[in-house]
């Protein structure tokens, strides 16, 4: 078990208490694909961000490999960001003022036992656009330059919140290979968000959210390669 | 710096601007230093080059070369002091030469013989001239050192003679030469240290007042200019902060980052302004008194870097406080 989350609780206080996340709960084995489903305002980025030590729960356990890292103060929660998660977000994120492979050497400048620049940089096919800015890329490249940023440090867990969110469907689709081909290449755990049900299929784990809590959690015995979905 | 560095080329147009306006407030900064210096030197270079260790003037609430007068009678109270080696009168007077001079009389060690006058090399008298000061008429016996007095030149002559050139009997104030910490207080006299004697001299205390208050001021608003700059600069990456920090980047390491960039530019920038300074000061030091030193270039360089690394701290204290949880699903 890589990702362990129990009993997660938050609410935001906006003049009116709204619980967010009522028990929420996922487990997750290591070198696996966990895609969560559920309608908008579900909480499933707010499940996300917690897992990914940016955010807190009012409740609840989350483990990662072992770490308790509900129990983390800020520093350490840094750290844990800097050295076992990688984010990949809906809008890319990268830094404008950085070329592609800078986006990725400030991550590696950072972290302790970071992959080579070239080889991930190889495995999202992005050899040759090495020195461009993000102006100068496509989304879908945009978003691979983000994936090679988030594995750099060869995380133990790569967070996506709608990694396709932005992108049309053949570059969807073209993302969601890249991501599969890092989950069997570097053996990385992901956890990814998508409102696409199809995206579903290339997934070893399901979470179905409804109203903050994981309603349906299943496994998928043979999840397909993304080149071959289709919606 | 891995983030400072490439943002200084990425938003290099900003930077140079920013880096000209610091030249430029450096500049004038280092200009009015020397400036100070080269007036405070013109007010007081005289009162500097006397021997001995501090003054007695008459006591008025506002003590001054042009009011003070001293007797026989205070001279020797002084020099009947414990510890006092020396207790010396001199003259001070403004006269008229070719123009108007500082007339010193009776300055140990720069005071000639009766009828003669020490002058400095740019008045262009040759030894053997024979002068009008006032109405009195003087041989210049020979040159001193260029010393001036409330900005006029100072000459040199014995105190029989300044007595006659002054019209008056008496002597301005004594100079005494005394053991450190003795106790130089007596009736009816002011007994100043050296430096406490500038303000002796009418327009000292007030040109330099003014130009300090120039200087600090706009020390004060380089403080601000700065601080204002990487505000604006801090808040327009506040985005990418944030997605920095949510991959990983302590707090320390941003601040680090964000203090190094604005250590860098300053120091571009004030060199810069005051290399162009040093430039401007040289030529203008013929024409305006002008001191250029260390003093006068590298402080003054030194002290804008420092306020602008406050003003900057204050601006890029935010950077600690970016939330990584922005970074996350904000559009862009
Ligand atoms: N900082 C916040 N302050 C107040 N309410 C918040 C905050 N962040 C999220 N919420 C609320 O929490 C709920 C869940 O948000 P969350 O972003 O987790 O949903 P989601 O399932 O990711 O939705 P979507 O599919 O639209 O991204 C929403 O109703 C949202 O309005
Ligand atoms: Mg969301």
């Amino acid at each position: 078990m890589l990702v362990s989350a129990s009993g997660l609780a938050k609410s935001y206080d906006t003049g009116v208490v709204t619980p967010v996340l009522r028990g929420a709960a996922l487990e997750l084995d290591r070198s696996r694909i966990g895609v969560i489903l559920g309608p908008s305002g579900s909480g499933k980025s707010t499940l996300m961000n917690i897992i990914g030590g940016v955010d807190r729960a009012d409740e609840g356990v989350v483990e990662v490999d072992g770490e308790r890292i509900t129990d983390l103060d800020d520093d350490g929660l840094v750290e844990y960001r800097r050295e076992s998660v990688g984010f990949v977000f809906q809008f890319y994120n990268l830094v404008p003022n950085l070329t592609a492979g800078e986006n990725i050497e400030v991550v590696s400048n950072i972290s302790k036992q970071p992959l080579a620049i070239d080889e991930v940089l190889a495995a999202v096919g992005l050899t040759e656009k090495k020195n461009r800015f993000p102006r100068e890329l496509s989304g879908g490249e945009q978003q691979r330059v983000a994936i090679a940023r988030a594995i750099v440090k060869n995380p133990k867990l790569l967070l996506c919140d709608e990694p396709t969110g932005a992108l049309d469907i053949a570059t969807s689709r073209d993302v969601l290979a890249q991501l599969q081909r890092v989950n069997t290449q570097f053996g990385t755990t992901i956890l990814m968000i998508t409102h696409n049900v199809a995206v579903a299929e290339m997934a070893h784990a399901v979470f179905r959210m409804r109203d903050g809590e994981v309603e349906h959690a299943t496994q998928n015995a043979e999840p397909v390669p993304a080149e071959r979905i289709s919606w | 710096m891995f983030l400072a560095l490439r943002e200084l080329r990425f938003a290099r147009g900003r930077f140079s601007l920013f880096c000209g306006v610091i030249a430029l407030m450096t500049l004038m900064v280092v200009l009015l230093t020397g400036l100070t210096a080269g007036l405070g030197a013109a007010s007081v270079s005289a009162v500097d080059a006397l021997p001995g260790t501090a003054l007695a003037f008459s006591a008025e609430p506002k003590v001054s070369f042009a009011t003070s007068s001293v007797s026989e009678q205070d001279q020797r109270a002084l020099a009947a002091k414990a510890g006092v080696h020396s207790a010396t009168p001199i003259g001070v007077s403004t006269a008229k030469l070719t123009g108007a001079v500082a007339v010193l009389g009776g300055v140990p060690g720069s005071s000639p013989t009766a009828g003669g006058v020490l002058v400095p090399p740019s008045l262009g008298l040759a030894t053997g001239s024979h002068v009008r000061v006032n109405d009195q008429d003087l041989v210049v016996t020979g040159s001193t050192s260029e010393h001036s007095l409330n900005h006029l030149p100072a000459v040199y002559v014995s105190l029989d003679t300044w007595r006659r050139v002054a019209h008056t009997s008496g002597a301005t104030a004594i100079l005494v030469d005394a053991e450190p910490g003795a106790d130089l207080s007596s009736a009816g006299l002011t007994t100043l240290s050296r430096t406490e004697a500038y303000s002796a001299v009418g327009s000292y205390s007030s040109e330099q007042g003014s130009l300090n208050l120039m200087t600090g001021l706009l020390l004060g608003i380089s403080a601000l200019v700065v601080g204002a700059f990487f505000t604006v600069w801090t808040m327009q990456r506040g985005h990418d902060l944030a997605v920095v920090r949510a991959i990983g980047a302590s707090r320390s390491y941003l601040l680090r980052d964000a203090l190094g960039q604005a250590a860098l530019v300053l120091v571009i920038g004030a060199g810069l302004g005051t290399a162009l300074a040093t430039g401007l000061g040289l030529a203008a030091s013929t024409a305006v008194p002008f001191v250029l030193a260390p003093s006068t270039v590298l402080v003054p360089m030194a002290l804008m870097v420092l306020v602008g690394l406050v003003g900057a701290t204050f601006a890029v204290r935010r950077v600690t406080t970016v939330d990584p949880l922005t970074a996350l699903g904000a559009a862009r």
